[in-house]
């Protein structure tokens, strides 16, 4: 619970002395309840009250890691319910689930999709960075079979050990810790070896149980036992139980300030339904609400593209649009003929089309003006991607100079700036390319088979 | 100390607008599938899109199950209310464009007579990309088709005196106010057309989509900061029901056009489609929207169980 001035208060040598800077202990008490000053500022507080300040003053939720090496994640440490009041922090991470109860064919089909879906969005290598490997057979040996086959062929991804004998979990962590897996299944029945298995190794663990007044309680005792490195679920498996949750999970941290629930969540969408889209439905609702690890059935091209696209831009912050810097950019061994295009500064757009110039294999020029860092329309409704605008960056970058072309493509959804290009810019063709981007492998072929 | 479960109740409601005979769309009082917090009011509702001309571009498993009715949209809508259920039918003029068929708002007039005829759910009439073009044909099929609680999409800035007076005034039905992903354009909008005298139970709202991956955080930051205004600060202005045509931008991207032989890696074009749009759709639901348009029934589908269990 947060402390306030008063309780603050309390914890003071009240000698009032000023050696804090403050003119009374009340006054700096005040002060610190709101976050304003260090408590180490009061050179008499006793060690215990230091203690009780440190934690009553840490951030609600706590950031926690797991993997190792350059697949290193970092969870939690959201200090807000909605994106637009900061930003959110730590992005989400998505897992697909290995059970060692499926046949050979399964698990081979599910790896190989696994490291299929491999690809780089706006600078960002996608990817599902969790294996969830599951024992539900029981059994040891055919439990350390799997996650060492995992740890042998998935190498993109750090494993999430799910089981909750303590027994097979420290066989399993033994086997792959060099990967920094999270340990998840402790419960209220078998916590106490589980969270020394954990602590051992510096792990971050997963704790469940039925429901969120039997989670309270384990993961205070866990707490009180001094153990913090943490993620949270429920075995809810109705979409309904599992969102209440998770939402409230984030808001007894956040809202209600209480540190018991200031940790990441587990979301296993994969138990809410086994039909694939269902799956995609329910993770997009955990992207945007509080899940923190989402596990799926499966991966492949349909769910990534639009997961992965949609969890960039929920944790994208929100007081810092991504930009590119105006110039005239160069793709390709481009030469002076080289077809010139024309987009904005919004660092997706400029990601996209620069994407599929590359795509088309023809060597290109591409201008980018201070076009404000908005997308083509919204540039242009606001009056920032203009004939005059575009004129002026020709003149600017020296294109004129650098380039013998004399031709100029623009985007499709700005058609009706060709006239007004033309005029400010004397000797000089615009030509209207497609409306999106996609497009521009045909369209730049064609181009230049008819220039040529 | 045993756990309390916090919760957020807020004094501001989401107006309850009827569309067609009975079917209620807005009403809550809660943040969207917050069961857990109080009223979440009439669930989101689920419109299909059906066009006044054969569609060009749909993926081919959906051209094969339309193929006999896309030629004839009342056809094409009966052939959907009976295999698919959807809550509302959207009739979309794209052939109005004065580039496409460039049809007279009387054609227009009758065709969404024709659909209104042939099926017993509500209409939702969208237009073309001309403002100047929806302003003339929303006034005459509301003029056909008057009090019959159908919601007109959209009445933008530049034609809202005219779409808001026939619509809403002289024919008695819904306006959807739009405007571009921002709350106070929103608001904006909403307050113009209630200044034409428009009542707000006869107000909706699309405050701006666009497919995931291109500028979706704007629209689902509009949307959560538009449903805290209605709800937390009882701003009336903004309490109108959202609907979102999520299908008009998700099937337009390179994830859900790309063909196979373009992209080969990424597989099935359809499935790519249909994921684009479920992911678009639950997101803007997630973040405040009362209705989605989608364009595929296996969306439909999708999105219709998992709305039943996000609140059953
Ligand atoms: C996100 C967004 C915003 C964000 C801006 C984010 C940003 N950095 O741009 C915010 C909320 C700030 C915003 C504001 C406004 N917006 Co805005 N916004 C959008 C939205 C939802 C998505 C835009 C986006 O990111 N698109 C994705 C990018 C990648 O698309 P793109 O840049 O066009 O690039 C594609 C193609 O053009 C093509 N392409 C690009 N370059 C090139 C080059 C060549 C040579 C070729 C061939 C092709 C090509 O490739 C890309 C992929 O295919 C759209 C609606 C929509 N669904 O599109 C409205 C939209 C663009 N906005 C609109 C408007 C009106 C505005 C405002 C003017 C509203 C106002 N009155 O204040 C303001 C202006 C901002 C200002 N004054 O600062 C309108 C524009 C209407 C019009 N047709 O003129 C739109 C279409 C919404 C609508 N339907 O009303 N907006
Ligand atoms: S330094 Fe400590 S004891 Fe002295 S006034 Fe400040 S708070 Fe009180």
């Amino acid at each position: 619970m947060a402390l306030t001035g008063m309780d603050i208060y309390k914890m003071l040598p009240k000698k009032n002395c000023k050696e804090c800077g403050f003119p009374t202990c009340l006054a700096f008490a005040m002060k610190l309840a709101q976050g304003g000053v260090e408590a180490e500022k009061c050179p008499y507080m006793s060690e215990e009250a230091k203690m009780k300040l440190a934690e009553a003053t840490a951030p609600l939720m706590k950031t926690v890691k797991f993997g190792s090496g350059d697949k290193t994640y970092t969870l939690g440490g959201e200090t807000v319910l909605f994106r637009h009041e900061k930003t959110f922090v730590n992005r989400n991470r998505f897992a697909v689930m290995l059970k060692d109860t499926m046949s050979d064919d399964e698990i081979n089909q599910k790896i190989a999709n696994m490291n299929k879906v491999n690809y780089v969005r706006i600078g960002e290598n996608m990817f599902v960075e969790v294996a969830a490997v599951k024992c539900e057979s029981k059994n040891k040996d055919q439990y350390l079979k799997l996650l060492k086959k995992v740890k042998d062929e998935c190498k993109l991804a750090v494993p999430m050990i799910i089981t909750d004998d303590p027994e097979i979990a420290k066989a399993a962590v033994e086997e792959v810790k060099d990967l920094g897996p999270i340990l998840y299944g402790a419960n209220p029945q078998n916590y106490e070896a589980m969270v020394n298995i954990a602590k051992e190794n510096n792990l971050l663990l997963g704790v469940e149980a039925d429901n969120l007044e039997a989670l309270y309680d384990v993961v205070s005792k866990i707490r009180s036992g001094g153990y913090n490195e943490l993620i949270l679920s429920t075995k809810a498996d109705k979409a309904k139980q599992l969102f209440d949750d998770i939402v409230n999970i984030r808001r007894t941290a956040l809202v209600a300030q209480d540190r018991v629930f200031g940790y990441p969540s587990v979301v296993f969408v994969n138990n809410l339904s086994s039909d694939k889209f269902m799956q995609l439905a329910y993770a997009t609702l955990f992207v945007e609400k509080y899940g923190s690890i989402i596990v799926l059935d499966e991966i492949d091209y349909s769910l990534a593209l639009p997961l992965f696209a949609l969890r960039q831009n929920i944790f994208t912050d929100p007081q810092k649009p991504m930009r590119v810097e105006k110039g005239l950019y160069k793709i390709g061994p481009a030469e002076e003929n080289a077809p010139l295009l024309v987009t904005v500064d919004f660092a997706l757009t400029y990601f996209i089309v620069s994407g599929e110039i590359e795509r088309s294999k023809v060597p290109a020029w591409l201008l980018i003006p201070d076009a404000g860092g908005l997308s083509v329309l919204t540039a242009w409704a606001a009056g920032k991607f203009s004939g005059k605008t575009i004129a002026d960056a020709v003149k600017e970058m020296g294109v004129e100079e650098k380039l013998k072309t004399r031709e100029i493509l623009i985007p499709g959804k700005v058609a009706v700036l060709k006239p007004d290009i033309e005029d400010a810019l004397p000797g000089w063709k615009v030509v209207v390319g497609p409306e999106e981007a996609e497009m521009l492998p045909k369209f730049l072929k064609d181009y230049t088979n008819r220039v040529a | 100390m045993a756990y309390q479960k916090p919760r957020q109740t807020f004094k501001g409601q989401i107006k309850e607008v009827v569309m067609g005979k009975d079917l209620k769309i807005g009403g809550e009082s809660v943040l969207p599938f917050y069961t857990f917090d109080g009223d979440t009011g009439n669930p989101p509702r689920i419109g299909m899109e059906v066009w006044d001309v054969a569609p060009t571009g749909w993926p081919e498993g959906l051209m094969n199950l339309i193929k006999d009715v896309a030629e004839d949209p009342a056809a094409w809508a009966q052939f959907y209310v009976k295999n698919y259920n959807p809550d509302f039918i959207v009739l979309r003029f794209v052939g109005a464009n004065p580039d496409v068929k460039d049809r007279t708002p009387e054609e227009c007039a009758e065709i969404a007579k024709k659909v209104a005829d042939s099926v017993e759910v509500p209409l939702v009439i969208a237009g073309c990309e001309s403002n100047e073009k929806n302003g003339k044909i929303f006034t005459k099929i509301s003029e056909v088709l008057a009090n019959k609680n159908y919601a007109f999409l959209s009445a933008v800035e530049a034609n809202y005196k005219e779409v808001g007076a026939a619509v809403g005034l002289a024919y008695g039905n819904i306006v959807v106010a739009e405007s571009s992903v921002d709350l106070n354009l929103a608001k904006q909008m909403n307050i113009l057309v209630m200044q034409l005298g428009v009542k707000p139970e006869k107000i909706m709202m699309n405050p701006g989509i666009s497919a995931v991956g291109y500028g979706y955080e704007y629209v689902i930051t509009t949307l959560d900061r538009i449903k805290l205004a209605a709800l937390d600060q009882n701003d009336t202005t903004l309490q109108m029901p959202i609907i979102s045509p999520i299908s008009f931008e998700s099937w337009k991207v390179k994830e859900s056009t790309a063909t196979e032989e373009d992209a080969p890696e990424w597989g099935s074009l359809e499935d790519r489609g249909i994921a684009m749009e479920i992911c678009g759709a639950v997101g803007v639901l997630a973040a405040g929207s009362n209705g989605v348009i989608l364009r595929h029934p296996r969306s439909v589908e999708v999105l219709k169980n998992f709305i039943n269990s996000m609140l059953n």
